[in-house]
């Protein structure tokens, strides 16, 4: 009976240690592996609320892949440890504060709301129950019929995201042979071919 | 026949000032050079050769003379003498033969109850005036052949002199106050500009703005008196004025928060400005520096017209000013004191157009002694005679200037009466209507003034009286002390002697007619003035108030009283004659005696240096203080400076948000979006 | 006792409040900023997902799927800007990354 709520502590308590973790700690490297773990913590806060798919696609997407850029980022750069008090100490005070309101205002806020009574009616694509199918195959049956355009427009997002990685960061060698076919295609004779008389025994 | 008596004047100053653009042009094709800074000028003498060459720098040339200069010069003249001979039928017409008149031009001002049309009055006043203003003014203009005949601007002088007749022309036939102001104006600025016509000297240039502005002193007085009058008769023009004055006795007007009398008030405003243009007490200041200006303009402006200006605003308006005793005795005070103190101070100077300069200022004082005691005609006729032989003096001083070679001081003369025998001769016959010698001109007139201030039921009479007297004496003395120190005893500038010979033809033909003037213009006229058929000669155009006798009884004073100017401008001479003839040590003598009463006279009895303490230094440290702090810091600072300045201080401290660091900014959002929170959670109350 | 729907939100909160935190607290190097907009946007999705639970919506979760989409592509990005960034000015200390200054 009180599992469900000692997970979510766990699993919770966890996160936002990891969370705080991730700024405060000196080594980058770290930085990135407390991510990590607050990410893991998430995904299990999302089995917990039924989402069982995101959360598979959470850890493998965005830990396994994202993160694992960062890491790859992290250590390429060779960024050497930082000092960690020089500055923060002098804006923590007010930092804090206006933290501590952002987050008290947030708290406030929700949870003084409660949920109309007439919600019901708007919801749009009602949770089948988990006895006739799985989180995955519902979100399926929606994802690819109505919501395709956002499903397609998202693919190209990452193709774009691709491509852009690839213009910013791509740097040509110097010396590096490679083709460049609209040079090749447009060769003529007189630039392709050099008729030279080589006279015996004297070379070029 | 009027109207052509006017413009033509005007014409050939129109004439002449395109011929001197036109030069003007020619010299300086590509426009004017850059000024030449006035280390130039310094050590130069008023003569016109000598400047010739400040216009240019050292290495350059003499300016080339406009192309039309002689033709300029012909033009104007020719022009000048047809207005005069005009004149002179207008006054024979218009005295004898009572041809009134009033000749309209055309409308000026039509503005509410403002109405002012620009027309010519044609009355006696008027034709006196003309004939004054046209000969003298025509002979000015033949003399200046010759004696500007070496200076390359010679049309723009022409221009001047004859645009000035013209606006003294307009002063004279005015027949409406604002056009009497436009002509009073017109001369004052010719003046300016004829002082200053040698314009790269600072010396003239100083005259010519201390002229300027001591006469804007008395035009400020004049400004008001004519306001004062439009504001007491609702008209400007003289005709309605002298109509509407005799109702305006005992009323009064507000001024400065006392209730005076308007007609004096009126008068007395109007005099300020006769004060400041004829060179009065007080504004006096402005005559001897004047004398910077060349001796022609010295002879057409300040010894004949302009200054007279003054003496026939007071004439023409003589109705109003009959009408306030209190004004009447203020200028008859004035006039006094003028006449008096500046015969002392042309005892002692040394500078031959000084002292022809404060001789006008003196005899100006008589003419208005005249005009005081309610006899206008004879101070008309003191204005007649005395154009002729002061216009004579000046001219001759001038034949002696250029036969000296630009040397003023009478201590460096003498002996010149062999060299320079016609100068000499009509210079004497000046110097005796000047002085009242019997029969000359200047016997009928100053005698009738001193005769009328006896006479008068002025209260200021008696005053007025022993002044003039004294300074009849006086007179005398200066007079003859400059045409002894000039013309007799030895030479005390060899060099100068001997280069000396007697002026063109062109210059001496004036002094003949001005020399016949100031003789014959005496007698033959002493009836139509001051005699008998004075009244018939000037009909409506003075005033002769009924209670007001003094030009019978002028003729019946004791005989001793008769005699006294006669006698001591006697006593005059013979004091000269031993001071300057028998014993030339006396006066150095004296003057090392008498040295802080000397020194009192020399220093024009101190009055420049009064006013540049009184009222110079405050005024440029007022005008200072108002354009360092009221202007520069106070406008300036609240203004455009003061504007810009901010702007920088603001920019400067808010361009420390920008610290380039992204997290600053993401700081800066986070702030803004816990305001926002804030705000909608306790601030908008959702109904 | 029973977790509702405020638990989750709560922690999404203060997620997301450590999110901020590490943007302008942090002095060390730029990597930390991309990771604390990756805090940022986890918080958005258990939001996300915890109303979608609640309500049982299952739009929630699509969009959560998108967001995590783009917030991949993001990061990707993000980090390629980071590499040319290094290349050219051969740091990435926060303090030097001032080019902006006015």
């Amino acid at each position: 009976m009180i599992f469900p709520a000692l997970f979510f502590y766990v699993f919770a308590g966890v996160c936002i240690a990891a969370a705080v973790m991730v700024i405060a700690a000196r080594n980058p490297v770290h930085s990135v592996l407390f991510l990590i773990l607050a990410f893991v913590n998430a995904a299990a806060l999302f089995i917990l609320l039924g989402a069982e798919f995101l959360a598979m696609i959470l850890i493998i997407v965005y830990v396994g892949a994202v993160l694992v850029l960062f890491l790859f980022v992290v250590m390429m750069l060779d960024v050497d440890f930082a000092q960690l008090r020089q500055g923060f100490m002098q804006y923590l005070p007010i930092g804090a504060f206006l933290g501590g309101i952002l987050l008290i205002e947030l708290v406030l806020v929700l949870i003084t709301w409660t949920i109309g009574p007439d919600v019901q009616r708007t919801i749009t694509t009602p949770i089948p129950p988990i006895a006739s199918m799985f989180n995955a195959e519902a979100l399926g049956h929606v994802l690819y019929t109505r919501y395709v355009y956002f499903f397609q427009a998202a693919g190209v997002v990452l193709l774009v995201a691709m491509i852009g990685a690839i213009v910013l960061t791509l740097r040509h060698k110097p010396h590096v042979k490679r083709q460049n076919i609209a040079d090749q295609i447009a060769r003529t004779r007189a630039t392709a071919i050099d008729i030279v008389k080589v006279r015996p025994g004297q070379g070029l | 026949m009027y109207y052509a008596i006017v413009f033509l004047p005007l014409l050939g100053a129109i004439i002449a000032a395109l011929i001197a653009l036109a030069g003007a042009r020619a010299r300086y094709p590509g426009g004017p050079p850059d000024p030449v800074d006035a280390s130039h000028a310094h050590g130069a003498l008023s003569a016109p050769g000598a400047l010739a060459t400040l216009d240019v720098l050292p290495s350059e040339p003499q300016p080339q003379p406009a192309a039309g200069s002689r033709s300029a010069e012909l033009v104007t003249t020719v022009f000048l003498f047809a207005s005069m001979l005009l004149s002179w039928l207008a006054f024979v017409d218009v005295g004898f033969g009572h041809h009134d008149s009033r000749a309209a031009l055309f409308p000026w001002i039509i503005s509410g109850d403002v109405k002012v049309d620009w027309a010519l009055r044609i009355d006696a006043l008027t034709a006196v005036m003309l004939v004054v203003v046209t000969t003298i003014s025509a002979f000015v203009h033949l003399y200046s052949i010759g004696y500007m005949e070496e200076d390359p601007f010679r049309p723009r002088f022409f221009s001047y002199l004859s645009l000035f007749t013209f606006a003294m022309l307009m002063l004279v036939t005015a027949d409406n106050l604002v056009q009497l102001f436009f002509g009073w104006e017109g001369v004052g600025l010719m003046s300016y500009l004829l002082i200053g016509f040698w314009y790269h000297k600072p010396e003239a240039n100083a005259a010519a703005i201390k002229a300027f502005i001591v006469n804007r002193v008395g035009d400020f007085g004049f400004s008001l008196g004519i306001f004062t009058a439009f504001v007491m008769t609702g008209a400007l023009d003289l005709d309605t004025i002298f109509a509407q004055a005799p109702a305006l006795t005992g009323k009064t007007i507000h001024f400065l928060s006392w209730d005076v009398d308007a007609l004096t008030l009126m008068c007395f405003l109007l005099f300020m400005g006769a004060m400041g243009k004829s060179a009065q007490f007080l504004l006096h200041t402005w005559l001897p520096d004047a004398m910077e200006g060349p001796t022609p303009v010295s002879a057409l402006i300040h010894a004949a017209t302009m200054v007279t200006a003054g003496v026939f605003m007071v004439a023409r308006l003589s109705p109003l000013f009959d009408l306030a005793p209190t004004a009447q005795a203020f200028v008859t005070f004035i006039g006094a004191t003028t006449a008096f103190f500046a015969a002392t101070i042309a005892l002692v100077q040394n500078d031959i157009k000084r002292i022809i300069a404060y001789s006008t200022c003196s005899q100006l004082g008589y003419m208005f002694v005249a005009m005081g005691t309610g006899a206008y005609s004879i101070g008309m006729f003191h204005l007649f005679t005395h154009a002729f032989f002061k216009a004579l003096l000046f001219l001759g001083s001038g034949s002696v200037i250029i036969a000296m070679h630009h040397e003023q001081d009478i201590r460096h003369m003498g002996g010149l009466k062999d060299k320079l025998p016609l100068t000499y001769w009509t210079m004497v016959m000046g110097t005796l209507a000047l002085t009242g010698f019997p029969l000359t001109a200047g016997y009928f007139s100053k005698d009738a003034i001193i005769a009328a201030a006896y006479v008068s039921a002025n209260p200021m009479a008696l005053y007025a009286f022993g002044t003039t007297a004294i300074a009849a004496a006086l007179t005398a003395f200066y007079s003859w002390r400059l045409i002894f120190m000039t013309f007799h005893g030895s030479p005390h500038d060899r060099h100068h002697y001997d280069a000396a010979r007697e002026s063109p033809m062109v210059m001496v033909l004036p002094l003949v007619f001005l020399a016949a003037g100031s003789i014959f213009a005496g007698y033959p006229f002493s009836e139509l003035f001051v005699g008998h058929d004075v009244k018939e000669f000037f009909r409506g155009s003075l005033k002769f108030a009924a209670d007001n006798h003094v030009l019978e009884d002028f003729d019946h004073i004791p005989h001793l009283i008769g005699m006294a100017p006669t006698v001591l401008m006697g006593v005059g001479f013979v004091i000269a004659w031993e001071f300057y003839i028998r014993r030339p040590e006396l006066p150095v003598e004296l003057a090392r005696q008498q040295e802080p009463l000397y020194k009192f006279l020399l220093n024009k009895w101190y009055f420049d240096e009064i006013y540049d303490f009184l009222i110079v230094r405050p005024t440029l440290w007022l005008a200072r203080a108002l354009w360092k702090y009221g202007d520069g810091w106070t406008i300036d600072g609240l203004g455009p400076d003061g504007v810009s300045a901010r702007v920088l201080d603001v920019t400067r401290s808010v361009v420390r948000l920008q610290t380039g660091y992204l997290y600053h900014y993401a700081f800066a959002m986070l702030i803004g979006v816990a305001a926002l929170i804030t705000w909608f959670m306790f601030g908008v109350r959702a109904g | 006792m029973t977790i509702g729907l405020g638990h989750y939100l709560t922690v999404a909160a203060i997620l997301f409040t450590i999110g901020i935190f590490g943007i302008f607290l942090n002095r060390k190097n730029v990597i930390i900023i991309l990771m604390s907009i990756e805090l940022i946007l986890l918080a958005v999705n258990v939001n996300l997902v915890a109303f979608s639970a609640f309500l049982g919506d299952l739009v929630g979760q699509v969009y959560a799927l998108l967001v995590l989409t783009v917030a991949a592509a993001e990061a990707a990005i993000g980090l390629a800007i980071l590499v040319a960034y290094y290349r050219n000015r051969g740091s990435i200390a926060v303090e030097d990354i001032n080019l902006m200054k006015g």
